[in-house]
């Protein structure tokens, strides 16, 4: 029975350092901003947290479990509200866009060349 | 509940470490988007994400070494990673031409 969660703390930390992995190669081999940004946010912030719990679970004791559960909910919370930042503040600068993308509805500053001053 | 100790058992040791030498490399892949990027944006997206391989990299330490306070140093990781994008995205809409 003991095997078995270690196993699974094996299995969840696996995982985790692959998604983290896959993250950081999307990163090195997207052509845009915008679309290294959506990959690093996501794959990551997923990546961690299951690395986290993996090593609560390996750990076993109630304090570390507690504590990784509120690094894993500091993550998903915090992540998402930092790309779209990050995201929001390359696009207003005028960070160019990848010529595959169709950008229809982003703001003017983003269309132009030039951005407009404030 | 009754968890085995990972030093126990050497092969589930072994994949421990390599699990480290997974995240080192997806850090090392960071670090060249970091130097190579063309735009502040750019880099400012390797750099959390290198944060975000340390603090996984920070929670397998604590179940490798058997060291729970490292935890903690996962926590302040991630809190130190979203204050440096929050203000490094302030910085860039303040100083945009």
């Amino acid at each position: 029975m003991a095997a078995v969660w270690l196993i699974t703390a094996l299995v969840l930390a696996g995982l985790g350092c692959l998604l983290v992995l896959l993250a950081s190669v999307g990163l090195l081999r997207m052509p845009d901003v915008y679309m290294r940004m959506q990959v690093a946010s996501k794959a990551s912030t997923l990546g961690a947290a299951l690395v986290v719990g993996g090593a609560a679970v390996g750990l076993g004791d109630g304090p570390a479990v507690v504590r990784a559960a509120v690094a894993v909910l500091f993550l998903c919370v915090t992540m998402p509200v930092a790309a779209h930042l990050l995201g929001r503040a390359a696009a207003r600068t005028g960070v160019p866009f990848s010529r595959e993308t169709q950008p229809l509805e982003l703001p003017e500053e983003a269309r132009r060349d030039t951005p407009p001053t404030a | 509940m009754i968890v085995l100790a990972l030093q126990d058992i050497p092969w589930a040791l072994g994949v421990a470490h390599v699990l480290l030498g997974v995240l080192g490399l997806s850090m090392v892949c960071a670090a060249l988007r970091l130097l190579r990027g063309p735009s502040l944006p750019d880099r400012v997206v390797a750099l959390d994400l290198l944060v975000v391989a340390a603090v996984a990299m920070a929670a397998l330490l604590a179940w490798v070494y058997r060291q729970p306070a490292l935890i903690d140093l996962a926590v302040l990781l991630a809190l130190t990673a979203f204050i440096s994008t929050v203000a490094l995205a302030w910085f860039m809409e303040r100083s945009r031409p």
